[in-house]
């Protein structure tokens, strides 16, 4: 079955080196160990606009943000159980990139869906960070079966389960897949370039509408984000 | 008479089953364009997703972590006898995702739009929705749950009749492409077709065509079969596969539903289900078996019943 081709699968430790990123290209098949953590509006909120300080340092939790809110409850003992774990999509979270890399030293961020070319080249460049994405994106038991245990769901009664700052220790977390590299390129775009080649085609024949609504495009080439 | 216990044990069941298995119908269509694929990421994707099902059944943990916003949809024979009636059938289904939401658990997803208050359970005003169908001639009850995720793969368009099948086409294909990208519908899904009705009756077609149909099934009038079938082709060769790479996995099913609409439009909506695609179905019978099922049989001919049986006055007759 299937067609796919075998694609490098590279192992990464947490906190990840410059060195390691610099191994990446596009496309390539990701797994991560070590400690994660998630951070989404709620938090970049408190640390990037009220100027809390962060629950944890940095330098103890790492170097990997991971976009998501976890299907997860609170057991009667305490403790925390997270079942499945998908990402939550990135784009929104490009206004804060620039002052988040700053204040924690991101080196990789793991989500749904990337960020534009634009935003690799202008924010995740010069920080030198690169985007990995979840598959599918709905590997939410495969990824759920790599989180050995929760380190720790900063700011839980605050922010809720879906926006606390979760620190999660994983093993072999995956599969994720490089799409930007430390150049700034994108492995979404570059597929996009070659499906919107094809575009215009599909549309030929087919009569204009009887109307055109204010804010509708032409341009079948326009993303979403 | 159905306990208004066993509703509510059923409802749970069927939460863990909807959000853990992936249903028969479903897995035998994704294999299939997944053996069929040849864009070598789109094909990764799929082989990921095809293990992913496994890992799910396996630990008994939810496919995907987003788990929707549970909804329900019942189905009551005429002939039923529910215990405390449709108020406690109500409250039964409250409780349930409540419960289920805490012990599967799934992702508590409901707040208020604005004050983004959170009960960590599921639910809240108007949440879980529960839409109502009848069927004549029975005496059990059918509930369905889907878990269906997310923000993005579902529009709505008023076209026109002058519009016709290239207006449903073109829209189709809008839809498609830009929610495809990056992925973000989560294809290949099966997609529901809403054609006609009124704004709202129109969202509710299309969304139940992407629910609560099984892959394979056709409508049963044969014009709208092969517009679907059209359809699939269409989305499938968009160059547009898994995660929106590079190629042919968008649309493992379409399904159209009609409803009767204004004489000057031609209301249409589109509705991506995900590719965890999950529902599960209970019927519940008058002696309180519960009998668990992965196809919801929801649009019957009773559902789809064409006009009603009348005798036009001799007045007008003449004029027509």
């Amino acid at each position: 079955m299937g067609n796919a081709r075998e694609r490098k699968t590279v192992r990464l430790k947490t906190p990840v080196t410059d060195a390691d990123l610099a191994t990446l290209e596009l496309g390539d098949v990701v797994y991560l160990d070590g400690l994660i953590y998630t951070a989404r509006e709620g938090v970049y909120k408190k640390v990037l606009e009220n100027g809390e300080a962060p629950p944890a340092p940095f330098a103890e939790i790492g170097n990997v943000n991971f976009h998501c809110s976890p299907a997860a409850a609170q057991q009667e003992d305490g403790s925390l159980k997270v079942s499945a774990v998908t990402a939550t999509a990135s784009f929104r979270f490009s206004k804060w990139m620039k002052d988040w890399f700053a204040a924690s030293g991101a080196k990789l961020i793991v989500g749904k869906g990337g960020m534009s070319e634009e935003d690799y080249r202008t924010l995740f460049v010069p920080a030198g960070a690169v985007y990995l994405t979840t598959v599918g994106y709905g590997t939410g038991a495969l990824l759920g079966r790599g989180i050995k245990n929760v380190r720790a769901a900063h700011w839980l009664d605050e922010l809720g389960i879906a926006q606390a700052m979760w620190v999660l220790e994983v093993e072999k977390f995956g599969p994720l897949l490089v799409e930007s590299d430390l150049a700034g390129n994108s492995l979404f775009e570059r597929n996009n370039r070659e499906i919107n080649a094809g575009i215009e085609k599909l549309y030929e024949g087919l009569k204009k509408p009887s109307l055109q609504r204010y804010g509708e495009t032409d341009d079948r080439e326009q993303e979403l984000i | 008479m159905i306990a208004k216990e066993a509703v509510e044990q059923a409802a749970y069941e069927i939460m863990f089953k909807a959000g853990i298995d992936i249903p028969d119908d479903y897995l035998a269509g994704i294999k299939k364009m997944a053996s069929a694929e040849d864009g070598d990421l789109s094909a990764f994707v799929l082989e990921a997703m095809l293990e992913n099902y496994e890992a799910a059944k396996e630990d008994r943990r939810p496919m995907c972590a987003d788990t929707g916003v549970p909804r329900y949809y019942v189905k009551a024979g005429n002939e039923a006898k529910l215990e405390g009636g449709f108020i406690a059938l109500e409250e039964a289904l409250r409780s349930a995702t409540a419960r289920a939401t805490h012990d599967i658990p799934l992702r508590p997803n409901r707040v208020h739009p604005l004050w983004r208050t959170d009960h960590n359970n599921n639910v809240g005003i108007n949440a879980p929705e529960i839409e109502y169908s009848f069927e004549p001639d029975a005496d059990w009850v059918d509930i369905t749950t889907v878990h269906k995720g997310g923000l993005f793969g579902t529009d709505y368009r008023m076209l026109f009749p002058g519009d016709g099948i290239d207006g449903i086409k073109r829209f189709f294909l809008d839809g498609m492409i830009a929610f495809g990208k990056r992925g973000l519908a989560c294809q290949p899904a099966i997609v529901g077709v809403g054609l006609g009705g009124s704004k709202d009756t129109c969202m509710v077609l299309g969304k139940q065509a992407a629910c609560l149909r099984t892959v394979g099934d056709r409508n049963p009038d044969p014009k709208i079969a092969e517009l679907e079938l059209e359809l699939q082709e269409l989305g499938n060769s968009i160059g547009m596969g898994a995660m929106g790479f590079v190629g042919k996995s968008m649309v493992v099913d379409c399904h159209i539903e009609v409803g009767y609409t204004h004489t000057g439009g031609m209301p249409m909506s589109l509705h991506a289900f995900c590719l965890s695609s999950r529902r599960a179905t209970v019927r519940l019978h008058a002696d309180g078996r519960a009998e668990f099922r992965t196809d919801p049989n929801w649009f019957t001919p009773y559902m789809r019943r064409e006009t009603v049986s009348w005798e036009m006055p001799a007045s007008a007759k003449r004029s027509a």
